[in-house]
């Protein structure tokens, strides 16, 4: 152990920030909530049955907010596979299309190729620095508006408010037991559950072939089973998932949350209840009596009757709240009703409820945005994505790669010349054949070049070759040199017969018989 | 082990009982959800182990009820395989072996199925890369150097018919006779020296140009050229079956090594041996009817009766 005078002083907890203690217990917390007993009760259960959450309608900006969230993603999600692109006859017209078949990835003007995977890894470390840029600057954005499975089970809860009302009407309901009128309305919410999953399934598969002519096969019973097992895989989890796992996926399944948690800091814009300002609780009556004694919080509970995973935000930062604002909804309308100033429940930075808390000016939540870690993730985020944008404005659609034969390494002919084989894929990236010219630089002069298609009587030191469209031609070139020439090294080049004259090279070894 | 009674005061849970460096661990409940998908995995597991092969035997594993093998899931492919290029194979069967490079897609394809059949049967002797072995005077097809000819035709007589092979009458065959008892030692080191002098490895005499003339440009031709309808290699270029060196060429002029290759008309389908002809033509070094190099050939007459013919020549490995 350490001297303790050398230890820097231990700082003291702020009792602000321990919420999630100093508030008596709530039976909306899904994991603290599940073993909570007395020691005189019998033991817990080993298995903890869910608990229902039927959450109630609620407007306002954030719920209108998720309302074009959705309509936006689902929208994208339903329409894209549809859009055409004319690319010419000998590339596909869908305007985004994961060509597994043939290796292709097309989105819009843009064609992907195998070897060009970096793009799509950038992508993928664009999309993970992108979350950490949200996440630290608005919190867990992406898990309250934008995450599939938050959209698809805000879905599912309309579909549950459109069958069977409301809050109290769906947990009437719940407790109600099995007779005609609920096995009636379970069926029909079911079906449409079904519905839903099956579009959602549906529309996966329509990415990865031509939309239209999947479509019809998949009714006439044409598609591959493949596409039939896709469908139904995806149709089981939008259904089992969006419909009956829900908040259970945030809460116990997905990896994310816990990652977020951990990024989060003080200066990060959270839903947050300031409890400054609402503790202690009290009715409107009793406020009204001893006006000093309670906060603004009610005791209404209306921000957890909203809340979609059934948490209660006043318990402070927990796993099961993807911020997704509708409990701010909720509280300012009650805050509204009985006259006091909005935002008890509101979007801000831990930093800035304590120094509220202190009576203090707190600067506008914007600012909680530009902080050095936000400004280094957005820095890094838009370099990779210049950088990509870069790679892809420059890079050329004529690729040409050789691998020399090794076995045997060199050939004698009968005239005492050296001839070496090789193996060249001259890639053509146009949606149209085209012919390209290979050349040999760097021989001595007397080097000449035929292919397996081409007589050796024809050899020459250039030869032309027609590469079909979007499509990688093998050639193998077999090369002479002169008796009597050392050489060790060349390149092959390439040259696209067209007004683009795109050019590469591709540096190889000659091996020549040792000299005694 | 601590009291397993207490509790844990701000979550409310029991503790299991398990202390390391004073961090205990919640008896938190596992979700409901997990517990069915656990007991789905346990059905799911007792339908599989009836359905499919699961459980080891002493000599094989329970078979299941569906009767599945991976074995058979590979014969099944590899006869879908075979229908698939069953229209490709009667395409070449029914084109004449001159007439393939005339349809380049139909020349690819028989390449890239003589490739396949070389690694099986040929790799064996002439090496992987086809390059041959010298030390046991087995040939290098990729060069331009052919002894029984070039051509796509006689590149699939010679892989039908062999070469000094028993099984076809029709094969390729002849037999260099053994000078080492015919000239002394001295005439012996004089031709030597004229054979290398031919492709200018050495300096040649008076004596051996007489010698080769009298004895050996009756099949090797008069500069020493060779004639591929005999099977008699050329002399005057770069290439030497069994090395250059001067005492390899007086080892295989006194006593001459003679190479053999079986047919494979009783082993391979006429398919194969077609698609190996155009392999074998494609790798580098094939001739085409009407090349300079290539001589009006006479009808080969392989029946035995010029044997005096034959074995006056040197010919070894194939073409």
């Amino acid at each position: 152990m350490a001297d303790p005078d050398t230890l820097p002083p231990v700082r003291e907890p702020a009792p602000a920030r321990d919420w999630g203690t100093a508030l008596p217990s709530s039976k909306a917390d899904p994991i603290a909530a599940t073993a909570r007993h007395a020691p005189s009760q019998p033991p817990p259960k080993l298995y903890e049955k869910r608990k229902a959450v039927h959450n109630k309608r609620i407007d306002g900006w954030f719920r209108r907010f998720k309302w074009l969230v959705m309509l936006v993603t689902l929208t994208i999600y339903y329409v894209t596979p549809w859009i055409r692109w004319d690319r010419g006859p000998y590339a596909p017209d869908q305007a985004v299309l994961v060509d597994l078949a043939n290796r292709r990835f097309y989105m819009f003007d843009i064609e992907i190729w195998p070897h060009e995977f970096y793009f799509v890894a950038g992508l993928l470390i664009m999309a993970a620095l992108g979350l950490f840029l949200v996440t630290s600057a608005v919190g867990r954005a992406w898990c309250g508006y934008a995450c599939p499975q938050t959209v698809w089970t805000d879905l599912f809860q309309h579909v549950d408010r459109f069958v069977d009302g409301d809050r109290n009407a769906r947990m009437r309901l719940d407790r109600a037991p099995w007779g005609p009128k609920k096995i009636a309305k379970r069926s029909f919410k079911w079906s449409i559950y079904l519905v839903i999953s099956l579009l959602t399934g549906g529309a996966w598969i329509l990415y990865f072939a031509d939309a239209p002519t999947l479509f019809s096969d998949f009714f006439t019973l044409e598609a591959s089973s493949v596409a039939y097992a896709t469908v139904g895989i995806l149709t089981f989890t939008t259904f089992w998932l969006g419909g009956f796992m829900r908040e259970q996926v945030c809460i116990y399944m997905c990896p994310w949350p816990r990652i977020q948690a951990a990024m989060l800091d003080e200066k990060s814009l959270l839903v947050t209840y300031k409890e400054w300002r609402g503790e202690p609780r009290g009715s409107v009556k009793k406020a009204k009596k001893e006006p000093e004694k309670y906060g603004d919080c009610i005791d209404c509970l209306q921000c957890v009757a909203v809340c979609p995973t059934g948490i209660d935000i006043r318990e402070g930062q927990q796993i099961g709240c993807i911020t997704c604002g509708l409990c701010i909804d909720a509280c300012d309308r009650v805050m509204a009703d009985i006259g006091r100033p909005r935002g008890l429940i509101d979007y801000a930075t831990l930093d800035q409820c304590e120094a509220e808390a202190r009576g203090e000016e707190t600067p506008p939540p914007w600012k909680a945005l530009l902080r050095p870690r936000t400004l280094i993730y957005f820095t890094i985020w838009g370099a990779i994505g210049a950088a990509m944008l870069f790679a892809l404005g420059a890079r050329t659609h004529t690729e040409l790669t050789v691998s020399p034969d090794r076995n045997p390494p060199y050939m004698l002919m009968k005239d005492g010349t050296v001839r070496n084989a090789y193996t060249l894929r001259v890639r053509n990236m146009e949606a149209r054949p085209r012919d390209m010219e290979i050349a040999l630089a760097g021989l001595p002069a007397g080097s000449l070049m035929w292919t397996d298609r081409i007589r050796s009587e024809d050899a020459a030191p250039r030869q032309t070759v027609t590469v079909p469209a979007n499509e990688i031609r093998v050639v193998r070139a077999y090369v002479t040199v002169p008796a009597g020439n050392p050489v060790d090294a060349f390149a092959f080049t390439v040259t696209s017969l067209d007004e683009q004259r795109e050019r590469d090279t591709a540096e190889t070894t000659f091996d020549s018989p040792v000299s005694e | 082990m601590a009291d397993k009674s207490r509790i844990d005061e701000p979550t409310g849970t029991e503790f299991v009982g398990h202390e390391w460096d004073g961090i205990e661990e919640l008896n938190t409940p596992l979700p409901r959800w997990w517990l069915w998908t656990f007991y789905a995995s346990i059905a799911f597991a007792a339908v599989y182990v009836v359905l499919y092969p699961a459980w080891p035997m002493v000599e094989r594993a329970t078979q299941g009820v569906l009767g599945w093998s991976s074995r058979g899931d590979l014969v099944e492919e590899m006869g879908r395989a075979d229908l698939a290029r069953r229209a490709t194979f009667e395409k070449i069967a029914a084109t004449d072996i001159t007439k393939l490079p005339a349809d380049p897609d139909l020349m690819g394809q028989a390449i890239a199925g003589g490739a396949a059949a070389f690694k099986q049967h040929c790799v064996q002797c002439h090496g992987a890369g086809a390059a041959g072995y010298e030390e046991y005077g087995y040939p290098n097809l990729n060069d331009d150097d052919w002894i029984w000819g070039g051509e796509l035709s006689e590149i699939e007589y010679t892989l039908i018919h062999g070469i000094r092979w028993d099984g076809s009458d029709e094969t390729r065959i002849n037999y260099m006779p053994a000078f080492g008892d015919i000239f002394d030692p001295g005439q012996l080191d004089t031709v030597t020296q004229y054979v290398l002098s031919l492709s200018g490895k050495a300096q040649g005499s008076a004596a051996g140009a007489e010698l080769f003339d009298q004895n050996c440009t009756a099949c090797h031709g008069v500069n020493g050229e060779g004639v591929q309808a005999l099977g008699a290699p050329a002399l005057n270029d770069a290439i030497w079956l069994y090395g250059d060196d001067p005492a390899q060429v007086r080892s295989q002029i006194a006593y001459p090594r003679h190479g053999a290759m079986p047919g494979w008309s009783d082993k391979l389908d006429p398919v194969t041996i077609r698609m190996l002809a155009a392999y074998v033509h494609s790798r580098g070094g094939g001739e085409y009817a009407g090349d300079e190099t290539e001589e009006v050939a006479p009808e080969f007459d392989g029946d035995g009766s010029s044997d005096d013919v034959a074995s006056a020549l040197q010919g070894e490995g194939d073409g």
